[in-house]
């Protein structure tokens, strides 16, 4: 093995029933550098990983580990560990209701001669790691205190603590903010200094080239080609990433210059609110419109969202919808009006996930008719068919279970259940988080195109360049309230400045 | 691979296993039967028997595990969604039974009679009041598992040391006695087959197409996997929950009143005893995961027959009633572990390592 090489995978495939999801892909990591694995969904990033940390079994091909002779092949992420590959996923693995130090600790306490556990140095033991990787936090207090940023950030200590060689960081940065991301990047930095090396897997183009020495691209199971980070401008990677050339989100920047003032108001919002989330709020979405509502993460954007579509019954306020009064108290009377909701926590709200494709995306529309009138099995396949069609849905056939599915698929799932019910005003909240770009690209031509037909749209996401190409009007929310309306000059500056307030207010 | 093959069908229903365990226990059967010198398909045999007070009636080894296991295998219809719904399991089933059946002899004798010839009033209210019961008693554990969110085992455990009590109150204290011919019907025959067999048959079909001409089916297995991604596509989580625990008590309430049917009385203390544990067991070893979701019905109905075959077996072999529950502890521990998830996943890899080796060598 070449020097400074921590980890080397070579020719790793993979089958799962049906399905190729690796073919013979080559995968190099060096001592101290930030290596970022991309790829489409099901390009097989998360594939890949699981063989490394031995949750997969592959068929083919062979891992080596600095400082072992021989292929390694984990069968469990406990043997992964013991060869030095730690990973630490988008949603935090530790115990909520511990502390700082016990989660680090957990499973491997250090003991005293009496074998019982060691509190003394548990604690300063704990305060110490935390110290020398710069986060700051007291270790004797819960997890639960701290933000999912610094959560991670402890998920990552204790896989770091663990003498690992190779750190693997799973979308990570998914639900944290800008700043959030910026701490996560200082520790990854000073871990790469500290000669670990870590794959980053995320689907944040901008994050890759803030960070990353190094890329590694997949596509459809294959290994496109190792870059390093200077070789590979963005439009490239994105080609790369696709296996075209396209530039397709620039494409789709100005065409939504539609008048909509004259369209009448499908939705009226007046002192809307819902207790301990968001406070009364105003609103008027248009026929055909397509509103953003902005603001940082837990400024209350989806709770707003929330409020209208009865997820959360609305505490006060009243709502119209095409100028009539409305009661909603829970989502079926919403959707029987003509809503729909994308929730933003698609693992927890969104699929059914031991139900098929097929079932997942008739269920809104079934639940719509009624239990006693069913839908056949034929018409159920047809209307499935066309949507899976239109959404172009990469799935072996209709009677998978949408949990076999990569996540931007399950999201088109979700999109297609709402689309078959024909809504008039669709709620979207950040339908493509943890999505690749060449599917971003497709729904956000997907909600103009809606727009056109004259359907109206709610639209959240925490890319603000995505919102810009997308909505004529913007709210803003800041703790919880909706401090106010962009409708011209929207650029990311204006918008910036909006959510983190101070001297403008732009309505 | 454009045809799907009878196999495939078979082995992708997730009936497979469940069947296989079935054919196993009539198998024990046959080779006991060939080593005792008897037809091997003594097992199988039905015959034509006649009886003083029911004419000729079928007769045989495959007709008693049938209708010993009516109760069971219409108590476990109820569990099946129940468990998939809800996640849980209803372990009031059995007390149920007892109370529906001592209500509906209570209703039949009149309060406080202990024995009647002459019903008090129309069987149809005393039998249709018994499974009324049930539907309250299942909308009691429903409201509390449902609405006030209290984890199944102990909302169903409030009903499971009760509803026996209850019951033995209705018949202050006494085991009421209903000797009349017509309330003894649904625990003999009707023409020459056993009247609980049919009374399951009647059930299996209600259910079958209930599911198969609604979407309940789908709604029960779309809350069970996820109740507030199901909220938000418009669906009432709760409400369906809470429908699964009333069908499940409506279902007690009808095995409770074949089981007092049987022996033309009500006698709490033994009627349904333990059932829900059969019941229970029937779920399980239909392939149904416990943890909610997905659910497979005939695989539980299947399950049901299985822990009875297994007991009519044993008696056939001279075990003692005593000594019985051991060995079928040991058989349900065998079905058991060839259906968990390490053993499938073994067989799996070796399918594929088969196939593997296979398709190399073409």
């Amino acid at each position: 093995m070449e020097e400074n090489v921590v980890l080397m995978a070579r020719g790793i495939t993979m089958t799962f029933p049906g399905v190729r999801a690796l073919e013979n892909v080559d995968f190099t990591l060096r001592r101290g550098e930030i290596h970022a694995l991309m790829g489409e969904n099901g390009a097989g990033k998360s594939t890949l990983i699981k063989c490394l940390t031995g949750i997969n079994d592959f068929e083919a091909g062979e891992i080596r580990i600095a400082g072992i002779n021989g292929p390694v092949k984990n069968h469990s992420t406990k043997d992964a560990q013991s060869v030095g590959i730690s990973t630490v996923y988008q949603e935090v693995n530790l115990c909520p209701n511990l502390s700082v130090a016990e989660n680090l600790f957990i499973g491997r306490e250090p003991l005293t001669a009496l074998r019982t556990i060691d509190r003394r140095s548990y604690n300063t033991r704990s305060q110490k790691i935390m110290d020398d990787l710069g986060i700051a936090v007291d270790v004797t207090q819960n997890l639960e205190n701290y933000s999912l940023a610094i959560q991670q950030m402890v998920a990552i200590a204790r896989a770091v603590d663990m003498d690992c060689k190779v750190l693997i960081l799973d979308e990570p940065t998914s639900s944290l903010d800008d700043e959030e991301v910026e701490k996560l990047f200082v520790l990854m930095r000073r871990l790469k200094n500290q000669g670990v090396g870590i794959i980053f897997v995320t689907h944040f183009l901008e994050q890759v080239y803030a960070v990353c020495d190094r890329i590694t691209v997949l596509r459809d199971g294959h290994f496109v080609g190792e870059y390093l980070i200077e070789d590979l401008p963005r439009v490239k990677l994105v080609a790369a990433m696709m296996g075209k050339n396209l530039d397709d989100l620039e494409e789709i920047g100005k065409e939504n210059v539609r008048d909509i003032s004259k369209n009448p108001i499908e939705i009226s919002a007046r002192g809307l609110s819902h207790t301990g989330t968001v406070k009364p709020f105003d609103l008027d979405i248009r026929k055909g419109e397509v509103i953003g509502v902005t603001g940082l993460l837990g400024s209350g954007r989806s709770e707003l969202a929330r409020a209208i579509y009865g997820a959360d019954k609305a505490s006060t306020g009243t709502l119209k919808v095409d100028g009539k009064e409305v009661k909603i108290s829970q989502p079926i009377d919403a959707m029987n009006l003509g809503m729909g909701m994308l929730p933003d926590d698609r693992k927890a709200e969104g699929i059914i996930g031991d139900l098929s494709v097929r079932e997942n995306m008739i269920l809104a529309l079934q639940a719509r008719k009624g239990m006693f009138k069913p839908l056949s099995r034929a018409k159920q396949e047809e209307i499935v068919d066309q949507y899976i069609d239109l959404l172009q849905i990469k799935t072996a056939n209709k009677e998978t279970l949408v949990k076999q599915l990569s996540g931007g698929n399950q999201q088109k799932v979700i999109l297609g259940r709402w689309l078959i019910t024909q809504p008039d005003f669709l709620i979207l909240d950040e339908p493509t988080r943890g999505i690749d770009v060449g599917t971003k690209a497709e729904i956000q031509k997907l909600i103009l195109k809606l727009a056109d037909e004259g359907k109206s749209i709610l639209f959240i996401s925490s890319e603000i360049s995505e919102m810009l190409r997308t909505c004529s009007r913007m709210a803003v929310m800041r703790d919880g309230e909706k401090v106010g309306e962009l409708d011209h000059d929207l650029t990311q500056e204006n918008v910036m400045k909006a959510i983190a307030g101070g001297e403008q207010k732009n309505d | 691979m454009t045809e799907k093959s009878f196999w495939k069908r078979v082995t992708g229903s997730g009936l497979l296993l469940p069947v296989m365990s079935l054919l196993l226990v009539m198998a024990v059967n046959i080779v006991f039967d060939i080593l005792s010198g008897n037809n091997p398909f003594n097992f199988f045999m039905i015959t034509l028997q006649q009886t003083t007070s029911n004419g000729s009636v079928l007769y045989g080894r495959i007709i008693d595990v049938l209708n010993r296991g009516s109760e069971a295998a219409i108590l476990a219809i109820g569990m099946t969604l129940v468990v998939s719904s809800s996640a849980g399991t209803d372990i009031s089933v059995g007390s149920v039974m007892s109370l529906c059946a001592s209500f509906c002899c209570m209703l039949l004798a009149g309060y406080g009679v202990s024995s009647t010839n002459e019903l008090a009033v129309p069987l149809v209210v005393g039998v249709l009041g018994g499974i009324l019961m049930g539907s309250v008693c299942g909308a009691f554990n429903g409201t509390l598992v449902a609405y006030f969110r209290i984890q199944p085992m102990v909302a169903t455990l409030i009903l499971y040391s009760a509803a026996r009590a209850v019951g033995l109150l209705l018949c202050n204290d006494l085991i009421v006695y209903v000797r009349n011919s017509s309330y003894a019907f649904f625990g003999s025959f009707l023409g020459p087959v056993p009247t609980p067999i049919v009374i399951t048959a009647v059930c299996v079909a209600v259910i079958t197409i209930l599911l198969k001409k609604s979407a309940l089916g789908m709604y029960i297995q779309s809350v069970g996997i996820n109740a507030k991604a199901s909220r938000i596509s418009g669906l009432n989580s709760r409400r369906i929950m809470f429908l699964t625990y009333v069908l499940c008590g409506t279902f007690a309430g009808i095995a409770g009143i074949v089981a007092s049917s049987r022996i033309t009385s009500a006698d709490s203390n033994n009627i349904g005893l333990y059932l829900e544990m059969d019941a229970i067991l029937a779920v399980a070893l239909g392939g149904n995961s416990l943890g909610g979701g997905r659910f497979n019905l005939a695989g539980s109905i299947i399950g049901a027959y299985t822990i009875q075959a297994i007991t009519t077996t044993l008696y056939a072999l001279g075990v003692s009633t005593t000594q019985a529950p051991v060995f079928k502890a040991i058989i349900v521990i065998l079905i058991v572990a060839v259906q968990s998830e390490p053993v499938r996943a073994y067989m799996k890899k070796r399918r594929l390592a088969r196939a593997a080796r296979e398709g190399g060598a073409v």
